[in-house]
C-alpha cells in the first residue's frame, strides 16, 4: 500500500511537475487567504490584514523551495540546471573542452577496444551447455610437465574407471581432403575426429539431420561425416538434399548425416568437418598408453570439484604407470576449465595490454584533472563570489564534477566510435586469436563504457575539488590582484598529479621497451637455415590412398619437375620446417649404450626429409653424410641426428655408426644407423635448439609434406608456376599455406610484435600526455610567479639563475616520478616474464634508455616556460598588478 | 540559510499525524488545531509545516485530496494512510518513552 502511495507521488511530482507546482502555489495561497480572513475578523482593514498575514507567513519563495525539496525529483532538476550551466561553461572554452574530450576519447576508446577483446576471448563462457562443468583433461608427469595430449589407452581406462564424470569425450584435430567436383576445386579442410558423445556433451544439436550415434563410432561402421554450417553453405550451397548422400573425403565415400548450427564453433571457427573418431583411427592406437594423440573433454558430475576429479583420475593414471613402467607413459593428469584450456596461450599478453590501456586511461584522467585544476585557479574569483553569495561547498563541487562528467561522457561517446574501428582492426590483424569470431561490441561492453565514463568524470572532478578549500576561497577574495604567493595548495596538487603521471608513463615505457627488445631478439635470432628467397607450401594426400611405392614415385617426380622450373635453385620436401614448432616426437634408445634405468626416456623431435633437404635449406652437415637416393622404402634404415642430440646423448663419443632404436615406421622398434650429424635449427625463433632426428621421407610413410623451394628471384612470384606443375601431376591435390620462410618467421614473432607495437603506441601517447602536463603546470607556475620573478630580476638576479630555478621546479616532479616509476616497473614487469624471449624483466639497458628518454622529453617540456621566465621584463612583470 | 525550526522535526511529524488522525484537514486547519489544543503554546511556522506535509506525503504516510471547505473554497485536505496509522502508533510510543524519561530526569533533581 505504502509503496503504491509512494510510486503515485513519484509519478505525480515527476510527470506532473507543472500541476504539482500550481497546486503548491494554490495551497500556500489558501493558507495566506485564511490568515487574512482571520485578521479581518479581528478587526483589521484590508491592507493591514494582508501585511500582517504576509509578515507571519514569511518568505513564500523560500517556503515553496523547501516544500519542493522534499519531492523526490528535486535532484533531477538541479542536475539538469548544473548540466546546462556546465555545457555553457565548456562551450565558452572550446579549445580546453576539445583537448579534454580528445584525450579522454583516446583513453576510453583504447580501454573499450581491449575490454571487448578480453571479454569475448577470456571472460565470456563458451557457447556450450554447463560450461562450468566441462573440463579439458591432460596427461602430466609429476614435476616435469603438464598439459600433454592424451593416449587412447589412458582415455579408455579413465572412461571405464573414473567416477567423477558424467561422461568424457575424446577428439583429435585433423585435416581432410575434399575431392574436386565439377564445380569445386579440391580443398583441405580442418576437422575434428571425435567420439560420438562429444558433440552432445558440448550442448549442440544438429541444425538439420542428426549427430553421430554410438553405432557410427565403431571401426566397422559405415563412414559418416557431419558438416559445419559454413562449409555446407559455402561448398554445397546449403542444399538440404545433401543429407544421406555421400561425398568424397580423403578419396573415400562418406555419408553426410547432419549439419551443425551456425553458432557452433568449437574449438574454433576453422573446424569444418566432424567425423567419428573410433571409426577413423585404428583400434590399436585407441588402446596404447604410450602414444599421445588426443584432446579429452569431460563433463563433471554436479557438485564434483576440479580438484576431486583430478585426484580421481590421478589414482587411475598412477596405476597405469605402475603397470607400464617402460615407455613414455605418464603418471599424472591435469585438469583445466574448458575455456582456460583454449585461451591460456594468449591470456598473459591480453591482460598485459589491458593493464597498459588502464594505465593510459589513468594518465588521461590525471591530465584532465590537471587541466581542471588550472581552470579552477583561473576561476578562483568567480568561485569565491559564488561561495560568498551562499553557494554551498557541496553545490560548487557538484558543479565541478558535473562539468568533468560532461567531458568524460563526450569523450566516452567519441571513444566508442574509436573503439569500434580499433576492434575491427584488432580482429583483422589478430585473426589467430582463439574465439576471434565472438569479438564484437555488446551489452557488457556498453556497461563497461558507462563505468569508464563515470570513473573518469568522478576522478577528474573530485581531484581539483580537493585542491580548493574554504579558507582559500576567502583568501581569493582578499588577495585581489596580489598574486605573489597564491595558489600554493593548487600548485602542490598539480605537482602530485604530475608525479603520478610521470611514474605511470615510466612503467608503460619500460614494459614497451622490454617487449620491443624481446621482439628484436626474436627477429634477429637465426632459425639455423636459409630464410631469404625460400618459398614453402603444404601438400597433403588423402591418407592411405597411395601405397608407399606410389608416394615415393610421386615425390621423385614432383621434386624433379620443380627443380627444372627456371628460377628454382633447389627444391626439397620435409614434414616440418624450422620455425613451425614441433608436431611429432618419439622416444628412443641407443643400442650401444647400457639400458636406461626404469622409467627414464630419451626423446627427440621426429622429422622426415628427402635427400636434397639440407642442401636446399642450407643447413650445414657437421659430420657424415646425408641420405642417398636409394635409402628408401624397405632400405630406409638410416638416421641423421642434430648437433644438440649428439651433444646431449653422445657426450664425448662419435655418434656416427652408432644405432638408434625407435618405433618410427612400425609399432615395433627398429634399428637405424646414424650416418650424419647436422647443425641445429630452431623450432621457434629465439627458442633453444632441442634434439631432433631426421628419417628418410622416401620411406613412403608420410602423405603430408611441406615443399620448400629456394629461388633465384622473388619467391612469391614462383608460387604460380610451381602450383601449375603440381596440378599437372595430380589435379586433385590441393596446395595450402603458401608462405615464404620470412613470413613463417614473422608469423611466429607476430604475437610479440603485436603486443610490442601496441604497447609502444600506448606509452608514446602517455609520454605525450605527461609532457603536455609538465609544460602546462610549469607555464601555470611561471604565470603565477610573474611578479615574484620580476622582483627577483629587478633586485639583480641573473637570468641564468632564474632559468635554473624554474627548470628545477619543473624537473623535480619529473625526476621523483621517474624514480618511482622505475621502482614500480621493476616490481611489476616480473609478471611479463612469460611474454619475453631472451630478455630479462630487469634489463638495465631498457631502464636506462627509458630514464634518458623521459628526462629529455621533460627537459624540453620545461625549457620553454623557464626560458620565458628568464626573459621577463621586470618593469612589465611588476606592472601586471 | 537554515530552515525555521521551532519544533524538533520528529515532533512536528507526530503532531501532524495525530491532528489528522480523526478527520482529514487542510494545512491551515492543522496549524490552527495544534495551536488551539496546546493552549497557544505551540506555534507551527508555515515554513516548517508545508515542507513537513510534503515530506510525509512523499513517504506515503499521509495522502492529499482536493476538496471544498465549509466556506466553499478549494483546499488540499490531508488524511492518514494505513502506513501512516502504524507510524503514528510508533511515534506516540517513542514520544511517551522519551518524555517519560525526560520527566524522570527532571523530577529527580
Amino acid at each position: 500500500m505504502r509503496l503504491l502511495d509512494k510510486l503515485r507521488m513519484w509519478g505525480h511530482t515527476l510527470f506532473g511537475r507543472r500541476t504539482a507546482d500550481a497546486e503548491l502555489n494554490q495551497e500556500l495561497r489558501f493558507h495566506l487567504d485564511e490568515q487574512i480572513a482571520e485578521n479581518r475578523a479581528a478587526g483589521m482593514n484590508e491592507r493591514e490584514a494582508r501585511q500582517a498575514a504576509l509578515r507571519l507567513f514569511g518568505n513564500p519563495t523560500v517556503i515553496r523551495e523547501h516544500a519542493r525539496e522534499t519531492w523526490s525529483w528535486q535532484w533531477l532538476e538541479s542536475l539538469a540546471r548544473d548540466t546546462r550551466q556546465g555545457i555553457r561553461r565548456l562551450t565558452r572554452a572550446p579549445s580546453f573542452a576539445l583537448t579534454a574530450i580528445v584525450v579522454l576519447a583516446l583513453g576510453i576508446g583504447a580501454n573499450i577496444a581491449l575490454f571487448t577483446v578480453v571479454n569475448a576471448v577470456l571472460l565470456k563462457p563458451l557457447p556450450v551447455a554447463h560450461p562450468d562443468r566441462l573440463v579439458r583433461v591432460y596427461e602430466a608427469r609429476s614435476n616435469e610437465f603438464q598439459d600433454n595430449v592424451v593416449a587412447g589407452g589412458c582415455f579408455a581406462r579413465w572412461q571405464a574407471e573414473a567416477r567423477s564424470f558424467v561422461q568424457m569425450g575424446i577428439m583429435q584435430e585433423t585435416a581432410y581432403n575434399l575431392a574436386s567436383t565439377a564445380a569445386q576445386m579440391p580443398e583441405v579442410v580442418h576437422a575434428e575426429a571425435a567420439s560420438w558423445n562429444t558433440l552432445p556433451m558440448l550442448g549442440v544439436h544438429s541444425a538439420i539431420g542428426r549427430l553421430f550415434t554410438a553405432d557410427d563410432d565403431r571401426p566397422a561402421a559405415n563412414a559418416t561425416v557431419i558438416l559445419s554450417w559454413g562449409l555446407w553453405k559455402r561448398r554445397y550451397g546449403g542444399d538440404p538434399s545433401l543429407l544421406g548422400r555421400t561425398i568424397l573425403v580423403d578419396a573415400k565415400p562418406y555419408t553426410v548425416v547432419g549439419v551443425l548450427p551456425a553458432w557452433f564453433h568449437y574449438p574454433d571457427a576453422r573446424m569444418q568437418l566432424w567425423t567419428p573418431l573410433y571409426h577413423e583411427r585404428p583400434h590399436e592406437i585407441m588402446q596404447v598408453y604410450a602414444s599421445h594423440n588426443f584432446d579429452v573433454v569431460g563433463e563433471l558430475r554436479p557438485g564434483v570439484s576440479i580438484a576431486q576429479a583430478t585426484a580421481d583420475l590421478n589414482t587411475i593414471q598412477r596405476q597405469i604407470r605402475l603397470q607400464n613402467p617402460d615407455g613414455p607413459v605418464n603418471d599424472a593428469v591435469n585438469l583445466r576449465p574448458i575455456l582456460d584450456g583454449q585461451v591460456r596461450d594468449v591470456k598473459a599478453g591480453l591482460y598485459a595490454l589491458f593493464a597498459a590501456t588502464g594505465c593510459l586511461l589513468l594518465i588521461a584522467c590525471l591530465n584532465i584533472a590537471n587541466l581542471l585544476v588550472a581552470r579552477a585557479a583561473s576561476r578562483g574569483r568567480e568561485t569565491a563570489i559564488r561561495a560568498a553569495l551562499g553557494g554551498s561547498r557541496v553545490q560548487l563541487i557538484r558543479a565541478q564534477i558535473i562539468e568533468s562528467l560532461i567531458l568524460s561522457a563526450a569523450g566516452g561517446t567519441l571513444g566508442m566510435v574509436l573503439a569500434y574501428g580499433a576492434v575491427q582492426w584488432l580482429v583483422h590483424v589478430r585473426a589467430d586469436l582463439p574465439r576471434v569470431d565472438t569479438i564484437h561490441i555488446d551489452g557488457a561492453v556498453a556497461l563497461f563504457t558507462a563505468g569508464c565514463v563515470a570513473l573518469c568524470g568522478l576522478m577528474a572532478g573530485v581531484l581539483p575539488a580537493l585542491a580548493s578549500n574554504d579558507r582559500e576561497l576567502v583568501r581569493a577574495l582578499q588577495e585581489s590582484s596580489r598574486s605573489a604567493g597564491a595558489g600554493r595548495s593548487r600548485a602542490r596538487m598539480r605537482r602530485l598529479l604530475l608525479t603520478t603521471e610521470v611514474g605511470l608513463t615510466v612503467v608503460l615505457l619500460v614494459a614497451a621497451g622490454l617487449l620491443l627488445k624481446s621482439y628484436n631478439a626474436m627477429r634477429a635470432s637465426s632459425l639455423g637455415c636459409a630464410t631469404r628467397g625460400v618459398l614453402t607450401m603444404s601438400l597433403s594426400q588423402p591418407r592411405g590412398m597411395k601405397t608407399p611405392e606410389q608416394l615415393v614415385a610421386f615425390y621423385d617426380d614432383l621434386f624433379q619437375r620443380i627443380r627444372q622450373i627456371p628460377g628454382v635453385r633447389a627444391a626439397a620436401g620435409t614434414t616440418l620446417l624450422p620455425g613451425q614448432g614441433r608436431n611429432e616426437d618419439d622416444t628412443f634408445t641407443i643400442r650401444e649404450h647400457p639400458p636406461l634405468p626404469k622409467g627414464q626416456l630419451l626423446d627427440a623431435a621426429t622429422i622426415f626429409i628427402d635427400p636434397g633437404y639440407f642442401q636446399a635449406m642450407q643447413i650445414p652437415l657437421v659430420a657424415g653424410r646425408t641420405f642417398y637416393s636409394n635409402d628408401r622404402l624397405k632400405r630406409a634404415d638410416k638416421v641423421i641426428i642434430s648437433q644438440e642430440l649428439a651433444r646431449e646423448y653422445f657426450k664425448g663419443e662419435g655418434p656416427l655408426g652408432k644405432h638408434i632404436v625407435a618405433s618410427i615406421f612400425s609399432p615395433e622398434p627398429a634399428t637405424f644407423e646414424i650416418i650424419g650429424v647436422v647443425a641445429d635449427t630452431r623450432e621457434l625463433p629465439a627458442a633453444d635448439p632441442r634434439p631432433a632426428f631426421y628419417f628418410p621421407l622416401l620411406a613412403g610413410s608420410q602423405s603430408s609434406i611441406t615443399l620448400t623451394v629456394r629461388t633465384i628471384v622473388d619467391p612469391a612470384a614462383m608460387a604460380e608456376p610451381i602450383k601449375q606443375v603440381i596440378a599437372s601431376i595430380d589435379s586433385n591435390l590441393p596446395v595450402a599455406d603458401v608462405m615464404t620462410m620470412d613470413e613463417i618467421v614473422g608469423h611466429a614473432a607476430m604475437e610479440t610484435s603485436f603486443e610490442a607495437t601496441l604497447l609502444a603506441v600506448f606509452s608514446a601517447l602517455s609520454l605525450l600526455l605527461a609532457s603536455v602536463g609538465l609544460f602546462g603546470v610549469l607555464s601555470f607556475l611561471v604565470t603565477q610567479r610573474t611578479t615574484e620573478i620580476g622582483v627577483r630580476i629587478a633586485l639583480g638576479a641573473r637570468r641564468g639563475e632564474v632559468l635554473r630555478m624554474v627548470l628545477l621546479d619543473g624537473l623535480r616532479p619529473a625526476i621523483v616520478g621517474l624514480v618511482l616509476g622505475l621502482v614500480i616497473a621493476a616490481g611489476v614487469t616480473r609478471f611479463m616474464q612469460s611474454l619475453l624471449v631472451n630478455t630479462r624483466p630487469l634489463d638495465l639497458r631498457v631502464y636506462a634508455v627509458v630514464g634518458a628518454v623521459l628526462l629529455a622529453v621533460a627537459a624540453v617540456a620545461c625549457v620553454i616556460p623557464a626560458w620565458t621566465a628568464s626573459r621577463l621584463d621586470p618593469m612589465q612583470a611588476l606592472r601586471t598588478e | 540559510m537554515g530552515k525555521p525550526s521551532d519544533l524538533v522535526q520528529g515532533t512536528l511529524d507526530l503532531l501532524i499525524l495525530k491532528t489528522i488522525s480523526l478527520e482529514p484537514k487542510h494545512g491551515w486547519a492543522i496549524a490552527k488545531r495544534i495551536q488551539q489544543i496546546s493552549g497557544e503554546v505551540l506555534q507551527v511556522q508555515q515554513g516548517s509545516l508545508y515542507p513537513a506535509l510534503h515530506r510525509l506525503e512523499q513517504q506515503g504516510w499521509i495522502r492529499a485530496k482536493w476538496a471544498e471547505t465549509d466556506t466553499g473554497r478549494n483546499a488540499k485536505f490531508y488524511s492518514l494512510t494505513a502506513a501512516g496509522r502504524t507510524q503514528l502508533v510508533t511515534e506516540q510510543e517513542n514520544w511517551s518513552r522519551l518524555s517519560g524519561a525526560i520527566n524522570l530526569v527532571v523530577q529527580e533533581s
